[in-house]
């Protein structure tokens, strides 16, 4: 076995090791606690998802709950006993906050579930292997909890050089790596030919500081009496010589190039609590439910290392080395360095923790205040990855996360060496972990906002499209009634062959119409757009101005409508010419036509309210000429409504039969009463809107009763209930009437329902705002009394509702 | 006199050969669309929420374009000023109240058993972040509602509530330290508290 050649990395420090203190007591076996914890989120990735409920009953080693998708893990009983509760708990995170966990209440039998080990590994694919071992739940166990297939089928990338095992457990006051390899030397090296076989490495290094003597030896001897190929490779102790990327450095002299795995350049690196795990699931097929940790620090009278059951509460550990609740100043989960603080002591173990520090006051002072940086270049000198840790904090605290990040800020391990040797105690690590985590919320909210805008965008060019479509789907309705008058004119000739050749022509022309039409209807917009604006800013010039251009552009667009109209006639004029449609047609037609032109009135009535709203707000001199224009714009959708439902009933029906017709009658009766609610409804809302408004501008009680407001604000309720009454009576007759009126009282149970849900979400909403506006009490109160006898009504008729159905089910 | 004519005449002809080598580059690396309005556009927040007083979030990135002050947009808030600041070069200032304040990230959802299906949240979200059909049960979908709220209005029987989203582990990020002057002012090194600790 020839020596490694052992390179060296820039930067590194020499903090105190305490390492002695937990190493002089045997491996202990704490006994099994009365809860175990167990989160859902031990790695890194997506969190698993639970297999069991409450209540199961599992056996130790029983899969709890599977991988949720390709960077997740497995989790398994700790123990055998009863799921109690799947819940939040606080979990081993620097946040102090609770995650999902699988609570497990042990029956103390300890009874494993059959097991399976994977006898064949050898002769089996290594994808089986990988798949094996991801059941298994085996993560790093040194660091982050990277999924170990994972990190195995990243190493298929290249060839690999160098597969280094990870042992040199370079963070002071940590022995559970090297307590690992005293106890289990065979199981390591057998579980690293495991892994070579894998991964065919040309050379497979164990990496070891040289500050452990015994487990150097333990690893030598194993070595020499199986004849293993594995090497170890013994670096002087340097903190963070256990650093992935600086451990590379040390046995190969290779640098990980910034922002790169170790996989690119051929190298893969794993911790020997991780090649453990792996001998242990493949040759006995345990799953990973235990592992050693490190009980540490001088609050504890019998610091040691121990085995401990994944989901172990630290209380429950710090009672087992008998810990002095007086001493404890600070608990730790992990070395004093990388760690970070525990709030409480009843977070569980997890397949990362590797160490609890219960330190003393005097062994962990309180951090010194933060002083002045005075560029003195120590930071850079100790920094292992060979930053500018001064430049960088200078960035972070200016929030200048683009330069920090140009400044190889990702590089950064968080080793925390620069922190130790500052002369001015800046927290330098915290402030790179703040840029971090703002740089990483800064990305995904970009994302976000990505995906949010694509939707959007998405939207729009639907509703577009839907637009576009519904457009010339009303065109093509426009056009083919006046053809078939024109038709009727023109009688049989027509027919004739010419017609049927000029048609495409026609077709031609229509189009280039169309797109005119669009693009002056476009302008139409925008200049209402800009109208609408400038009386909104009081610009007296401009309206009228643009008063005269959006009149003009009207006529244009309604020009270029009517010579589409006209054009189109050629067109279908031949379509009928070919295909003769059925006589009741153009009578469905017209009412489509009528319904349409009442539509448009009606959006007419509305552009001119609005328009009067804003005259009035700004008290323009224009307001009757725009009232007048409202009445008239009312009178012509009245008209056409009239017309609509008359014809309607008295037109022939040729198709439908003689019973089918009353009920279109009703139909169109209850449409018609519906648009009268709806429109009674605006009124009331308008109404009350506009007292509103008036009561923004400051106006008083007597100048608000002086306006015609709340008058017409009574009259549109009155209205209101008056067609709500009716509607009522009517539908509750009508469903009373009916032959078959189970599924009618049904419908009409749930609309009440909808009625009373209705009315008291009015209420709700009014008593808001009794609270927030208490000086219109009156008023507000007036409106709940109003809706709370809505609601009575609601609620009367639904009882009667509910009682007739009921009845009529007795009945059969 | 030769020297002058001379040195006039290079003159001239390097500003011929420049200014032709500039006409070609303006034609040759002529950039299409707006970049300003695209770089502005991607610093907002997409929320399309309408609260800066423009129908969706390029609207008023166009409007910024043209002038409009940058402190508008309430779901942004100070980090998408300083961040408009920084590209348009003009000063950060504060939060135009009159159109709403930062509030933290929210998601709406939907009462389910309340819900009377009327589809008019659908017609309200920008981003179509809610799934329903008529007469049915509605629900949003979370990881695509931008907390814009122009749902809760429109909803008749006030089943949509605003549910602040928490931070969860794998949310949570690192405070920043409070920096020199929170602590305390001790710049001579007898000063220092470490020593206290004893
Ligand atoms: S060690 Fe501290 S004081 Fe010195 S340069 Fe670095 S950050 Fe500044
Ligand atoms: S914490 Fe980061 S910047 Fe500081 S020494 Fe370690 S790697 Fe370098
Ligand atoms: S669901 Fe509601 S709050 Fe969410 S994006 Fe859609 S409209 Fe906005
Ligand atoms: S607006 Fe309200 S009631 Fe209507 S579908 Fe949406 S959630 Fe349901």
């Amino acid at each position: 076995m020839q020596a490694t050649k052992i390179y060296s990395f820039h930067g590194g420090i020499h903090p105190e090791e305490n390492k002695a203190q937990s190493l002089r007591l045997p491996l202990g076996r704490p006994s099994l606690p009365s809860e175990l914890i167990l989160p859902l989120g031990q790695h890194i990735g997506q969190s698993s998802r639970p297999l069991v409920k409450v209540g199961d009953k599992v056996l130790k080693g029983e899969t709890i709950a599977i991988n949720n998708g390709f960077l997740s893990s497995f989790l398994h009983a700790s123990t055998s006993g009863t799921i109690s509760a799947i819940e939040e708990r606080l979990i081993a995170h620097p946040s102090g906050l609770s995650d999902l966990c699988i609570i497990l209440a042990p029956d103390g039998q300890d009874t494993w579930t059959t097991l399976e080990p994977l006898n064949d590994w050898q002769t089996l694919s290594k994808t089986d292997v990988l798949a094996y071992l991801s059941e298994m739940g085996i993560v790093g166990m040194g660091g982050a909890g990277f999924p170990t297939q994972v990190k195995l089928q990243g190493a298929h990338k290249k060839p690999l050089s160098h597969f280094i095992i990870n042992a040199a457990e370079c963070e002071p006051y940590i022995t559970a790596d090297d307590m690992l390899m005293r106890e289990k030397a065979l199981e390591l090296i057998l579980g690293i030919e495991i892994l070579q076989h894998l991964v065919e490495a040309d050379k497979v290094v164990i990496g070891i500081e040289d500050n452990k003597p015994a487990a150097i030896d333990a690893l030598t001897s194993m070595i020499k009496q199986r004849d293993s190929k594995v090497q170890v490779a013994v670096v002087p102790t340097k903190y963070p010589s256990g650093g992935e990327k600086q451990l590379i450095q040390l046995l190969t002299g290779k640098e990980v190039p910034s922002g790169q795995h170790p996989a690119d350049i051929g190298i893969l690196c794993h911790n020997v609590g991780t090649c453990v795990a792996v001998y242990d699931a493949i040759t006995f097929g345990k799953p990973l439910i235990s592992r050693f940790t490190t009980l540490t620090g001088d609050a504890l009278k019998a610091p040691q290392n121990v085995e401990v059951l994944l989901g172990t509460p630290v209380s429950h550990l710090l009672e087992y080395a008998d810990s002095e609740p007086k001493k404890l100043s600070r608990l730790i989960m992990g070395g004093p360095m990388m760690g970070f603080t525990l709030n409480s002591a009843a977070v569980p173990i997890v397949k990362t923790s590797n160490c609890i520090l219960a330190a003393s006051k005097k062994e962990l002072p309180p951090p010194a205040p933060e002083q002045a940086c005075i560029r003195c270049g120590m930071c850079e000198q100790a920094c292992p990855a060979s930053l500018l840790p001064q430049q960088l904090l200078w960035f972070s605290k200016s929030q200048e996360f683009e330069k920090a990040e140009h400044h190889n800020l990702f590089d950064c391990i968080e080793c925390g060496a620069c922190s130790y040797v500052c002369p001015s105690s800046i927290p330098l690590v915290q402030y790179y972990r703040h840029s971090k985590s703002s740089i990483r919320e800064a990305r995904e909210a970009t994302v976000k906002s990505d995906l949010a805008k694509q939707r959007f965008e998405a939207r729009k060019a639907r509703q577009d499209a839907e637009a576009a479509e519904k457009e010339a789907k009303r065109l093509a309705r426009q056009k083919a009634t006046p053809s078939k008058a024109a038709e009727k004119k023109k009688a049989a000739p027509a027919k004739a062959a010419p017609t049927v050749a000029a048609a495409p022509a026609a077709t031609d022309e229509s189009k280039k119409l169309k797109v005119d039409l669009a693009i002056g209807k476009s302008k139409l917009k925008k200049l209402q757009k800009q109208l609408l604006e400038a009386q909104e800013n009081e610009h007296l010039e401009e309206i009228s101005n643009l008063q005269l251009q959006v009149t003009e552009q009207e006529k244009a667009v309604a020009l270029l409508e009517e010579q589409l109209a006209k054009t189109a006639e050629a067109a279908p004029t031949a379509a009928e010419a070919k295909v003769p449609k059925p006589a009741p047609a153009p009578v469905n037609d017209d009412i489509k036509k009528a319904k349409i032109d009442l539509a448009i009135a009606k959006a007419a009535v509305k552009k001119v309210e609005k328009a009067l709203k804003k005259a009035e707000e700004i008290q323009a001199p224009e307001i009757e000429a725009i009232r007048q224009q409202l009445k008239e714009a009312q009178q012509r959708a009245d008209e056409l409504e009239n017309a609509l439902v008359n014809p309607a009933t008295t037109i022939p029906k040729t198709e439908t039969t003689a019973q089918a017709a009353p009920s279109s009658v009703d139909a169109d009766m209850t449409k018609k009463r519906k648009i009268d609610l709806a429109i009674a409804k605006a009124g009331v809302k308008k109404a009350e809107k506009n007292i509103q408004l008036l009561k923004e501008q400051g106006k008083n009680e007597s100048e608000i009763e002086a306006s015609e407001w709340p008058k017409k604000l009574i009259e549109a309720q009155e209205k209101l209930a008056v067609l709500e009454a009716e509607d009522t009576t009517d539908t509750v007759a009508k469903s009373q009437a009916k032959a078959e009126p189970e599924m009618d009282l049904a419908n009409q149970i749930k609309k009440e329902k909808i009625a009373v849900a209705l009315a008291k979400a009015q209420i709700n909403k009014l008593n808001k705002r009794l609270e927030s506006a208490p000086e219109d009490a009156d008023k507000i109160n007036q409106d709940i009394a109003a809706t709370e006898q809505r609601l009575q009504r609601a609620e009367a008729l639904l009882a009667t509702l509910i009682h007739s159905q009921t009845n009529t089910q007795e009945n059969r | 006199m030769f020297t002058v004519l001379l040195a006039i005449g290079i003159l001239v002809a390097l500003s011929l050969v420049f200014g032709a080598l500039l006409g070609y580059a303006n034609v040759r690396f002529r950039v299409e669309g707006d970049p300003i309005v695209d770089q502005i556009d991607a610093l907002l927040p997409q929320t399309q929420c309408g609260q800066c007083g423009h129908p969706g979030c390029r609207p008023y990135a166009e409007a910024i374009a043209n002038g409009e002050a940058i402190n508008h947009c309430p779901p942004g808030g100070q980090a998408t000023i300083q961040a408009l600041a920084d590209l348009l070069d003009v000063e950060a200032i504060p939060l135009d109240g009159d159109h709403g304040t930062e509030t933290a990230k929210r998601v709406a959802v939907i009462r389910e058993d309340e819900c009377i299906g009327c589809t008019k949240c659908i017609q309200a979200c920008p981003v179509d972040a809610i799934l329903g059909a008529a007469k049915q049960m509605h629900t949003v979908i979370a990881d695509e509602c931008t907390g814009c709220d122009l749902c809760v209005d429109p909803c008749p029987v006030d089943c949509i509530d605003m549910v602040e989203i928490g931070v969860t582990a794998k949310t949570w990020s690192w405070d920043k330290p409070q920096g020199i002057a929170a602590t305390s002012l001790n710049i001579i090194a007898t000063d220092r508290q470490t020593e206290v600790a004893h």
